[in-house]
């Protein structure tokens, strides 16, 4: 009994994949047949759905045709090595316009779903062969779906991690603007780790320079939290050590309240509202005055 | 306490006093410093004290603590201190950890300490008066 039931398991899967050996060609040709109207299907099931409405018709044209062309040669050759890399390139293009990753994922699923449809439509008469020809066709598409999704993702996170680079990389300049008078504008946001790159390069600014007072501006940063405030309250104090005052300038209304609210301690800080008042205040502690040419002094 | 060469060469430049610390101080050593440095203020009726400590890499809690005791003891001797040459390192671990120099002025190196007292107390002998004093 029991021989004989192993028998029988052993048989079907060599059978069958003798048969897949030609079922697939047999499916890829199907396909091929009826690409233009498969296609359009499928392409207008995109659009019922408002997927990718980034695109216009022609580049939706284009891609289609070429996402569908890659399709049916990885059923073909079952090697998703050439489909990876014209993900990750198509990723790259339609990344910058704004494509999300459920509209990637979306497209691949109907493009399956259509492609099963006609092959249903194709074989219904015949529901074993159906049964074997969905049994070849399966594994193979969601090999092809979990490859776009995976590549689109790859690229997005590729993309994001240049981005964080580039941010990180953000010259924080530590500029001489008068003897003894140092400006450090800060642009983007403060991370700790650029906020110590940060009061680093201050500090051996100072040293250099032989600073005795430090504008902060910090209008270009966009948000300061309890985290940043406490770098910015250490790099002031930091910089008191090394005999240089610091003015900070540039605090817009909304940090403002926010530092307070969240009741950091600024109460060392010397704050002044703008880079110009916060330039002029620092001319003051040097003993510089500004005269204009026609004598009157300006304030 | 420690005998022996001392590691700190106290120095007297008209009417102050300069107090450079050469190598890294234990505490011992610390203590005796700030002996000797309050017994020499009295001894030259200074009017001024200048620290510098540009030749420390490190500066532990005790070593600021003793610098701040160093500046009020000589504030009641009758001399202002000031603190110079605080490295860009050793100024930002002082801070990272919690320990200034209190109420003590600093200066980032022996001319402009120099500066801060003279602006301070008032000798202008060496150069014109830059204004008002920055780092109280």
């Amino acid at each position: 009994m029991s021989e004989d039931s192993q028998g029988t398991v052993g048989d079907i899967p060599r059978q069958r994949g003798h048969d897949e050996d030609q079922l697939l060609p047999q499916l890829v040709a199907h396909l091929r047949e009826h690409r233009t109207k498969l296609r359009q299907e499928w392409a207008s099931r995109i659009q019922d759905t408002h997927l990718l409405e980034a695109m216009t018709p022609q580049e939706m044209v284009a891609e289609t045709t070429s996402v569908y062309d890659n399709y049916v040669e990885v059923l073909e050759t079952g090697s998703v090595e050439a489909l990876q890399h014209y993900a990750r390139d198509l990723s790259e293009r339609i990344i910058p316009r704004g494509v999300e990753t459920h509209e990637v994922v979306g497209i691949v699923l109907l493009l399956r779903d259509v492609l099963a449809r006609s092959l249903f439509e194709k074989y219904q008469g015949e529901f074993a062969l159906l049964d074997r020809v969905l049994d070849a066709y399966e594994p193979a598409a969601n090999r092809i779906a979990n490859t776009v999704a995976v590549s689109f993702v790859d690229e997005r996170e590729r993309v994001i991690r240049q981005q964080q680079d580039a941010i990180r990389e953000l010259s924080t300049p530590v500029l001489p603007v008068r003897e003894r008078l140092l400006i450090l504008p800060i642009i983007g946001v403060l991370d700790s780790e650029r906020a110590r790159q940060l009061t680093e390069q201050l500090l051996s600014g100072i040293r250099t320079h032989r600073a005795r007072v430090v504008v902060i501006d910090i209008t270009g940063a966009p948000d300061v939290d309890a985290k940043v405030a406490n770098h910015l309250v250490q790099t002031v104090d930091a910089s008191r050590l090394m005999g240089a005052s610091v003015i900070i300038t540039g605090l817009s209304p909304k940090i403002a309240q926010t530092l307070v609210t969240i009741g950091v301690d600024l109460s060392k800080m010397n704050t002044i509202g703008d880079l110009q008042g916060g330039l002029e205040e620092a001319e003051r502690l040097l003993g510089y005055t500004v005269t204009r040419e026609d004598g009157a002094a300006i304030a | 306490m420690t005998s022996g060469p001392a590691l700190v060469s106290i120095l007297r430049q008209g009417p102050y006093l300069i107090a450079s610390v050469h190598t890294a101080l234990d505490d011992s050593e610390m203590v005796r410093f700030q002996h000797d440095l309050v017994d020499q203020i009295g001894e030259h009726r200074s009017r001024g004290v200048i620290i510098d400590v540009a030749a420390l890499d490190v500066l532990d809690s005790f070593g600021s603590r003793t610098l701040r005791q160093i500046a009020e003891m000589a504030r009641l001797r009758g001399a202002s201190t000031v603190i110079v040459g605080i490295q860009p390192d050793v100024a930002l671990a002082m801070v990272q950890l919690g320990m200034g120099t209190g109420s003590v002025p600093t200066a980032l190196d022996l001319e402009e300490g120099l500066d801060y007292l003279n602006s301070r107390i008032g000798h202008t002998r060496s150069s014109p008066s830059r204004g008002p004093d920055l780092a109280p």
